[in-house]
Parts: C-alpha cells; sequence; structure tokens
C-alpha cells in the first residue's frame, strides 16, 4: 500500500469549548428528567412509574345513568290496560289509563324507545315487538307530544341490522319518522349501577342516550323456558353489552337488576299476541296468541305481575324476579291494590 | 521490543474484560434462576437496563414498570460514549464476536472488505421503526429480535437443556454424580423439556451462523436496539477521531472492525461499537477514542437512512399491526383453549403489550410446567410467550416466582398470599388460571369402574375442587365395586392443573384444564360473579 502524504491544507473542523459546554448540560439536564419521569413516586406529576402494574391496568370510564321517571299524575292508576279497537286505540286507550302520554312526554323532548327485536324472526313468530304497535308509538310522540325527536335502539342477540330488517321494526320506524340506532363495538360504556348484585359496573349500549331524557320500554309479552315469562323488565336486557351469556346462571337476579339499572319513563307491554309457549323465541305462528289488550305502567313490577297473570293467564305465583324487583324498591308486584285501570 | 506503555494498557483489554464479565453476569443469571438457588438475586437486571424494552413498553403501555427506569444507565452510557452497550456489554454481541473471530477467518485483504460500510444495514432502523409503530398500537414484539431477549431465549429453551443433557451423559458415563447437580441449570427429577424448543433454537442458531457470511450480521443489520442506540450515539460525547495528518488511507483499520462504521474515512457514528479494534490496528497512531478536537468533517453522526425508507419503515408497521392483529386468537372470542398464562398475568391484550419473550418466567419456573407458546395458542403476535402446559407439569401453589423474575409486569408481580386469595386478598379471591373439567369417557372410575381418584387426593384447594361421590357398581368381571366418582365444584377450581399432570390417562388426560374462568379477565369469565346460586 502506498503510502499517501497528509493535505498540509486539510483544516479540522473541530468542536468549540461552547458546543461542548452546552452537549454536556443538555445530557446532565435530559438525564435528570428522566430520572424524574422513570423514579418519581407514582403520585407526583408526571411520574411514569408503575412499580405494581396496577397504573398500566386499563380503568373503564363509568357513567351512570338519569333517572327517566316522571311522577305520577294525581288520581290516575301506576298501571293502565287499554282493550278493543285497534292497536292505535287500545294503547292511547291504556295511555290515557295512566294519565295521558302528554303528562310524561312533553314538547321538544328526545324519547328513546325500546323495543324488543332480540331475534332474527318474523313478526308473526311473537318473539319480537310487533312493527304495529312501533309504528303506533313513534306516530303518537310525534303527532301528540311533538316531540323533537325519537330513537329506537336494541342490541340483539343475533346480527342487529338483519333483526331489525326482519322483525319489521327498521321500516316501522323509518316510516314513522323515527331513527335506529344500531349498535357497535364502540357503542358501549361502562355503567354503574350502584346496589346492583350483577351488573354494578357492566357494558352498556350508551350512544342512543345522548340527548336522551324520556325512555320507554316497548315490549312484547313471551314465554321464557328459564324465567317463566319475558315481558316489560326483561326487555331492559337488550340494553346490555359483553357477555350476557353468563346471565343465565342466575336470571331471576339479572331481570331484577336490570330495574334498578333504569329507570323508564314507561313501559309499554303489547299484549295483541302473546308468545304463549317456547319462548323466547318461538318457532311457530301457533303458539301465538291474540290478546285484546295493550297495558301501560309507571310501575314496572306491577305492570309484569299484572301481565303475567292476565296475559300470559299464569297463576302459579309471579315470577321469582319481580320478587326480587319489588325487594329492590323498584315497584310492586300486587297489583290488585287498585293499581290497576282497564279502559274498555 | 517492548512495546511503550500506551500499547500495553489497551482499550481493547477494557473492553474484553468488560465483555467478560457481562456474559458471566448473563450465564450466573440463567444458572441462578433454579428455585433453589435464587434467594434475591436480581436475574433479569439485564433486560431492565435494556433501554429498547424501557422505551417499547412506554410506548405500549404508558408506564414504566418497576425497574425499567434503569435503563437510563445504558441510555446515559450512550449519550457519552456511543454504542458501546454493543461491544462492551451486550452478551449476544460478545457471543457473535466469538463466534465470528474463531470461525469466520478470512485474509486480511478480505476482512477489510466484509467490514466495510455496507448500504443496507439501515436496515436495522426499519426494524426498530416497525416494532415501535407496533408498540404504539400495544403490540410488542420486540422481543422477536432484542438482542438480550433473543439471547435469553435461545439459551434458556435451547441451550440449558442441551448443556443438562451433556451432564447427565457425563454422569452416564461414570463421573461422580454428587456434584454433578451444581453444573446443571436445572437439577430437576426429570430433564426440562421447551415444546418448540426446536424452532427457538433454530432461530437463536440462525442468527449466530450468519457470523460466518458476514461478521456481526445480527447487529450491523438487524438488532433494533443497536438501531436505538445508534439514533443516540450521534449526541455522544466521546467518539473514535481520526486524525488526518497521520492517516496513510491503509484501511488496516478495517480489519477488525466491528460495527462496520467506516473508520477509515467518513466515521459512522450510529454504526459504531466502540470495540476500539481500529486503535490497535492503526499503525499511524492517527486514530483515538476522545471527546476533545473532534474533527466534524470526518463524521456522519446520524443513521444512513433516506427520508423515504423512514416512511416505508412507518408503512410497514402500520400495515404489520392488523397483519398480526386480526388473526382472531388474541381477542376474546376465538381465543384457544390452551392460552393458559401464569399466576399473575394481565389480561390478554396488556399481556401481549408488555411481554418481550425474553422466557425468564419460563427458566424460574421449578416446575417446567411454563412452556413457549408455538403458533396455535396465540398466532404470530404470541409466538414464544408463555404458556401453561399440565401435561407436562402443574403450577405450584406457593409459588409466584414467574411473577417476581417478569421485567415487564406482563406477570405482575403476586405474593403468594395474593395468588392464593388469603390474609387480605380474602375478599379478591385467588388467582383462578382456567378451569378443570372431566372426560368421563376417559376417566377410570367413572368410564371403567376402576377405582383412582388421584385428582382428588392431589387437588390443593381447600375445600376440594374436586370432589367424589360414592356408588356401587358391578366391574367389567361382574363384581361389585365401590367407586368414587369425581366431580368438579367450579367455583372452587383455581385452575392450577395438578389433577391434569397427576391423572393416570397420561397422553389425553380424562380431568384437563382449559383457560375459561382465568380470573385476569374478565371477558373470559365462567362463572357469573356474585350469583346468588352459589353455595
Amino acid at each position: 500500500m502506498s503510502k499517501k502524504i497528509p493535505d498540509k491544507n486539510y483544516k479540522k473542523d473541530t468542536m468549540t469549548r461552547r458546543e461542548l459546554i452546552k452537549r454536556g448540560a443538555g445530557l446532565a439536564a435530559g438525564g435528570v428528567a428522566g430520572a424524574y419521569l422513570a423514579f418519581a413516586p407514582e403520585h407526583y406529576p408526571l411520574s411514569l412509574r408503575d412499580f405494581t402494574g396496577l397504573r398500566s391496568m386499563p380503568q373503564p370510564e363509568i357513567f351512570t345513568l338519569d333517572d327517566f321517571r316522571v311522577e305520577q299524575r294525581f288520581g290516575f292508576p301506576a298501571v293502565g290496560v287499554g282493550r278493543n279497537g285497534d292497536t292505535m286505540t287500545r294503547l292511547r286507550k291504556a295511555l290515557d289509563a295512566v294519565g295521558g302520554i302528554t303528562h310524561f312526554i312533553q314538547p321538544g323532548d328526545v324519547v328513546l324507545v325500546k323495543p324488543n327485536v332480540a331475534f332474527d324472526r318474523s313478526p308473526i313468530l311473537g318473539a319480537t315487538t310487533h312493527p304495529e304497535v312501533v309504528d303506533a308509538l313513534i306516530r303518537l310522540l310525534y303527532a301528540e307530544c311533538r316531540v323533537k325527536e325519537v330513537k329506537v335502539t336494541d342490541n340483539p342477540i343475533e346480527s342487529p341490522a338483519d333483526c331489525f330488517a326482519k322483525s319489521g321494526i327498521q321500516e316501522a320506524a323509518d316510516l314513522a319518522g323515527a331513527k335506529v340506532y344500531l349498535p357497535d363495538s364502540n357503542a358501549f360504556e361502562t355503567l354503574h349501577t350502584p346496589g346492583a348484585t350483577l351488573i354494578e359496573q357492566w357494558s352498556f349500549l350508551k350512544r342512543p342516550f345522548r340527548d336522551v331524557n324520556k325512555v320507554i320500554g316497548l315490549s312484547p309479552v313471551k314465554d321464557h323456558n328459564l324465567c317463566s315469562a319475558s315481558m316489560g323488565m326483561k326487555n331492559w336486557y337488550g340494553l346490555l353489552g359483553g357477555r350476557r351469556n353468563q346471565f343465565h346462571q342466575d336470571i331471576h337476579e339479572i331481570v331484577s337488576d336490570l330495574s334498578m339499572m333504569i329507570k323508564p319513563t314507561l313501559t309499554i307491554l303489547d299484549g295483541t299476541r302473546v308468545l304463549m309457549q317456547s319462548g323466547p323465541t318461538g318457532g311457530d305462528p301457533s303458539y301465538v296468541q291474540p290478546g285484546n289488550a295493550v297495558a301501560v305502567g309507571t310501575d314496572p313490577v306491577a305492570l309484569d305481575a299484572w301481565a303475567y297473570e292476565n296475559l300470559l293467564g299464569r297463576l302459579d305465583g309471579v315470577p321469582e324476579y319481580l320478587v326480587k324487583a319489588e325487594q329492590k324498591g323498584s315497584g310492586t308486584v300486587h297489583y290488585q291494590q287498585g293499581l290497576v285501570r282497564e279502559v274498555l | 521490543m517492548k512495546l511503550p506503555l500506551k500499547k500495553q494498557l489497551r482499550l481493547t483489554h477494557a473492553r474484553i474484560v468488560s465483555q467478560t464479565v457481562f456474559f458471566a453476569l448473563f450465564i450466573f443469571s440463567i444458572w441462578a434462576s433454579w428455585t433453589s438457588r435464587i434467594e434475591g438475586y436480581p436475574v433479569s437486571r439485564l433486560l431492565e437496563m435494556d433501554p429498547l424494552v424501557a422505551l417499547a413498553t412506554l410506548f405500549s403501555t404508558g408506564y414504566i414498570y418497576q425497574f425499567l427506569g434503569w435503563a437510563l444507565l445504558i441510555v446515559f452510557i450512550t449519550l457519552l460514549f456511543g454504542r458501546v452497550f454493543c461491544n462492551w456489554i451486550c452478551p449476544f454481541g460478545t457471543l457473535h464476536q466469538i463466534i465470528g473471530s474463531l470461525f469466520n477467518t478470512h485474509s486480511t485483504h478480505e476482512r477489510i472488505e466484509q467490514n466495510r460500510y455496507h448500504r443496507n444495514q439501515y436496515i436495522k432502523y426499519g426494524v426498530l421503526v416497525v416494532f415501535l409503530i407496533l408498540a404504539v398500537f400495544g403490540s410488542l414484539q420486540i422481543g422477536l429480535l432484542d438482542p438480550i431477549a433473543t439471547m435469553y431465549r435461545g439459551i434458556i429453551a435451547f441451550f440449558t437443556p442441551a448443556w443438562d443433557m451433556l451432564i447427565n451423559a457425563l454422569v452416564g458415563f461414570g463421573v461422580d454424580g454428587s456434584w454433578t447437580s451444581q453444573l446443571k441449570f436445572a437439577p430437576d427429577v426429570a430433564p426440562r423439556v421447551f415444546t418448540g424448543s426446536f424452532w427457538v433454537g433454530l432461530f437463536f442458531l440462525l442468527l449466530v451462523t450468519l457470523n460466518l457470511w458476514v461478521p456481526r450480521f445480527f447487529c450491523r443489520f438487524m438488532c433494533p436496539l443497536g438501531a436505538m442506540l445508534g439514533v443516540m450515539s450521534r449526541y455522544s460525547v466521546f467518539r473514535i477521531n481520526r486524525d488526518v495528518h497521520k492517516c496513510t488511507d491503509c484501511n488496516l483499520c478495517l480489519t477488525r472492525c466491528e460495527g462496520a462504521s467506516d473508520p477509515q474515512g467518513i466515521l459512522r457514528q450510529a454504526e459504531c461499537f466502540s470495540c476500539m479494534n481500529c486503535i490497535d490496528d492503526c499503525p499511524e497512531d492517527a486514530l483515538s477514542f476522545t471527546a476533545i478536537g473532534l474533527d466534524k468533517k470526518q463524521v456522519k453522526p446520524e443513521p444512513d437512512l433516506t427520508r423515504r425508507q423512514w416512511v416505508f419503515s412507518g408503512l410497514v408497521g402500520l400495515m404489520a399491526y392488523p397483519l398480526i392483529k386480526n388473526n382472531g386468537l388474541s381477542g376474546d372470542e376465538n381465543f384457544s383453549a390452551n392460552m393458559i398464562r401464569p399466576p399473575g398475568s394481565v389480561a390478554e391484550p396488556e399481556f401481549l403489550s408488555k411481554c418481550i419473550k425474553c422466557e425468564q418466567c419460563i427458566n424460574v419456573c421449578p416446575t417446567n410446567v411454563l412452556q413457549p407458546a408455538g403458533l396455535k395458542e396465540g398466532g404470530i403476535e404470541a409466538l414464544w410467550t408463555p404458556v401453561m402446559n399440565f401435561n407436562i407439569k402443574h403450577c405450584q401453589l406457593k409459588c409466584s416466582l414467574c411473577s417476581e423474575v417478569c421485567p415487564t409486569g406482563a406477570i405482575r408481580r403476586i405474593t403468594v398470599a395474593e395468588k392464593m386469595g388469603i390474609g387480605p386478598y380474602q375478599e379478591q379471591g385467588p388467582v383462578r388460571l382456567g378451569t378443570a373439567f372431566i372426560s368421563q369417557p376417559r376417566c377410570l372410575p367413572w368410564a371403567n369402574q376402576i377405582p383412582c381418584v388421584v385428582c382428588e387426593e392431589v387437588c390443593p384447594t381447600t375445600p376440594k375442587a374436586i370432589q367424589t361421590y360414592d356408588e356401587e357398581e358391578k366391574d367389567v368381571y361382574g363384581n361389585m365395586v365401590v367407586l368414587n366418582k369425581p366431580f368438579i365444584v367450579p367455583d372452587l377450581c383455581i385452575g392450577c392443573g395438578i389433577c391434569q399432570s397427576e391423572c393416570p390417562v397420561l397422553d389425553s388426560p380424562a380431568v384437563y384444564i382449559t383457560a375459561i374462568g382465568e380470573s385476569r379477565s374478565k371477558e373470559r369469565r365462567l362463572l357469573l360473579n356474585n350469583r346468588t346460586l352459589a353455595s
């Protein structure tokens, strides 16, 4: 290898003292800052320390739900039943019996209607709320109460879009002018229900509740293989998310918890078509018996207790969950005590 | 000829001492992890000092777990001296250097050509970008290539059983066995096995073997930690400086240049391992490691990566996340029944944002129940993360060693009291790993009218999660026998797996654990909390 003669004119470009001091100062400052972030006790501001590993565990944001109830109108009962005529007529009679819908819903309200759309089934099978009563209620809300908006939502067991379409509720809501809110993965948040046994903190279909100040449950009356009957209270199951399939291990407890979870403005039972057997899914139109009633209640316990005996015609004592709901302060199972007014 | 003092006290000597010490400490940390030796040794400290572990877990969790702040030490050293970590501390680097210098023998001229900077050395920066983007999204994959984690994994899953096998063979050849157990990494009744260790070992050996092709191939082209330190080293105070007036362009400094960092020309500071070989090899004394009189014209401090290469790496990272995430195994719907995590593990999404696949837990486990996951349990995302295999052994009730050595909190540090749900943890209950089920068609008392119930006997919970009831039955020979028929009380089962590992139906046990019901996850629960029908 030949030796190259070094270039005598080459000038080094060296770091000045100022630069060196600056770099040293930067190093020291960075070191102190880094050490603070990593080692400062966890409660210090900006500390990133997580000594126990508990700090980096995700903490769900929890919220509480408003109470949607309206004070009962003086002199009116907690449960009203409308009989005879078409669906709209019966619904109106039932509402009038508890004081008229305009007592409960004011102009400008945003109302959430919660039908039971649990399964991908035709309306004729009675497993879901009938679109006819959905239509009647929405029109009543717009025409008589002059509400600002009606929202319709549910979290079905099967594909939400399919369930809403095939139950006919999507179409009924569209035609009557309500908006359907289908659940998707980020529509849920953790709801805090103080005092509930099983769902003190549980995933809840929250998004449709934005701006809502009145809530109406609108459910069919169905036989249920595990808890005897699925009526107004059981309908709120459809607002839960998460691992709902565990709840069947303690069905009466969960249904009574639902009465603590939500305090609706009104609960409406469509007794026009009652699923008498093979509930909650049904499967044969012959299981559905025509009834002649729409019932409305401000006391969800009394309403279901009445429907259990008078619509399903069961006289074996009300389901255990209603007793538990009464113990949890959600109403009374003793509807006989002048709580029900029937309008023929 | 007597060398001047300056040539006798070489920096390379100090480097070799440092490498030896750290390599020995590394091997010691593995040896000392055996349950009877561990006492209070911080066997994971090297991982806790790894800046890539600290940064990536900071990205994936938002916090710095336990001792990960120790990484600042390495960061500080790097900002002072450049990538000295790579050639003074890193045991994987040391291994590469040894293998390269022993087996990659070439003429001086060939070595000079091998050690020139290669433009593809930018790839490691791309690897770093991809891993960090994955971390931001909550999937920690640095462990696949992080040198410390890779070295631990390779040595633990591949080398320690091989070493213990060798010791056993020596005993078989008649060497006195009374002292050999101290030579073994795991002096257990049965030799340790690791499922999938073939692939762990093959991957490890492949990385080492690449040194025969290009020295320090892994360090130069692949190492994400090296890349991270390379990015930092541009600010380092000390570096190799070439005195242009003395240099004769002989290129001899490249003969043993570990980093391929072009000390003969414009030094690529981000590539330099500060191995100091070039100073030794320079016949003109033109090279020095110094902070004073640094010639700024003779250095390129930043990594050699074009903006397009940075952006492309970023895109690869963005694509990689859905690519590995959406295989349907990491969610709470279709998870594997065998995805049984060690006690103290956080819920699966958090686990995957914390585990660096270093196998420290697997090494410390006294029963060998912890195994590196293959692709079946959790896909590529959970590859080589710890899972429990109860066919091999069970999780010992009063042991929480895995949680103590985990450097990142994927297995959160718990006490035995917390594991068992006693004392202050009474209310939250024991840590449940899964739930036991009985397969009646394979169970001796149930299917064959032969007395057994080992499972009930070994069940460690109080009261027992496996109970029996008596039934008198005719056996296959027509004799009347009283059988204790086992059944599970799922509320009591903690999923420790001793029933499965002790079941005499070895190949497919009649009582077995699956992941359902593990207490770390709300979503993977089996039984409703607070159900009023229990007890």
